[in-house]
């Protein structure tokens, strides 16, 4: 295998990602920032060797910012799941001008565990999951709990820092170990048109939760 | 689609749908795309497939050529059954066609590479 991708290049590779033509409100489309995800995907692989020669699912994957940094990191193959076609149409885009093959995507319902077999198939799951709404509160504990069902080592996910404890607890009632490996800023652009300000900014935790051994 | 990505696939989400699996693949456009060969990974992942499937996918599509139809044991001492098996798991793509439910008929289709598996509200149990 060749040696790793500089942190910065790979950055520079996901800076040249297409985002959401439409974001869409009902499923919280915010892009995931691209020095964000390289940063994160860069610790995951040096520190704790989850993407070079894994299988790695990216839980709505979007236009695809962790699945096309997890492919040039030298994953053995990236699923990615993603519920709305549109958001596929960029990611496929985005994957073929990268001329990246390692990347397989299905449209599903992640939520929905029958789409496959797929219990602990995965070595490494990594996602942004929605943070939710009123509407859905919960739902980013939801795409967790699915995410460490599906893996059978570690999930690396983006949560609010604001959900640390709860987090916390929940990992350890379902029988696992999670610690949060960074602490970073994501700098929210103002997409929808109830946000005033131009951008927000939000404290997030990316979370390592693994099978206890 | 790849077919690693075929292996997993289930249409269990259907109303009435027992198992669901495998689906039954129709190609009208199959791309081979090249991927690095990588003999560590297919040996490890070679037994989270069900290989009978693998096996009836491959040439369902016109790419089981050299496929064993049986896997013997010590696999991974064969190099040239794990490019093989790399090719056909990872570089042929279902660009256009579409997945049958062996039970219920109902088709998915996959389109640009992508098979769409979402259900509408009545028809998920």
């Amino acid at each position: 295998m060749s040696a790793l991708m500089k942190l910065k290049t790979l950055q520079g590779h996901l800076e040249s990602i297409n985002g959401f033509e439409k974001p869409k409100l009902k499923f919280e489309q915010y892009e995931t920032p691209a020095h964000l995800a390289a940063t994160a995907l860069y610790t995951i692989q040096t520190q704790f060797e989850s993407i070079e020669n894994c299988t790695v699912l990216d839980a709505g994957c979007g236009p695809g910012m962790w699945s096309i940094g997890a492919a040039l990191l030298g994953a053995g193959t990236v699923t990615s799941v993603d519920i709305d076609d549109d958001a596929l149409q960029v990611f496929k885009e985005n994957v073929d001008d990268m001329e990246l093959t390692n990347v397989d995507a299905i449209q599903c319902d992640f939520l929905d565990p029958r789409v496959a077999r797929w219990e602990g198939y995965f070595d490494t799951v990594v996602m942004n999951p929605p943070f939710g709404t009123k509407n859905n509160a919960g739902i980013d504990m939801k795409f967790l709990r699915m995410g460490t069902l599906l893996s059978n080592d570690s999930v690396y996910s983006l949560h609010k820092s604001s959900t640390r404890n709860h987090i916390l607890k929940k990992v350890k009632d379902w029988g696992m170990k999670g610690s949060v490996i960074a602490e970073m800023i994501y700098e929210l652009p103002a997409k929808y048109r109830f946000h005033k300000q131009h951008t927000m900014n939000i404290a997030v935790d990316i979370w390592r939760v693994h099978h206890a051994q | 689609m790849k077919l690693i990505t075929h292996n997993m696939l289930t249409s269990k989400c259907l109303k009435g749908v027992m198992t669901g699996y495998p689906l039954a693949i129709n190609a009208t456009d199959v791309k081979v795309k090249e991927v690095d060969f990588n003999p560590e990974f297919i040996t490890r992942v070679i037994p989270k497939l069900d290989w009978e499937v693998l096996w009836v996918a491959a040439n369902s599509i016109g790419h089981g050529e050299g496929l064993p139809k049986t896997l013997e044991p010590k696999f991974e001492e064969d190099e040239d059954l794990l490019k093989r098996v790399h090719k056909v798991l990872l570089e042929v793509e279902v660009e256009e066609g579409n997945l049958t439910c062996p039970e219920s008929g109902r088709q998915f289709p996959i389109s640009k590479g992508i098979p769409n598996m979402l259900l509408t509200e009545a028809e998920v149990q």
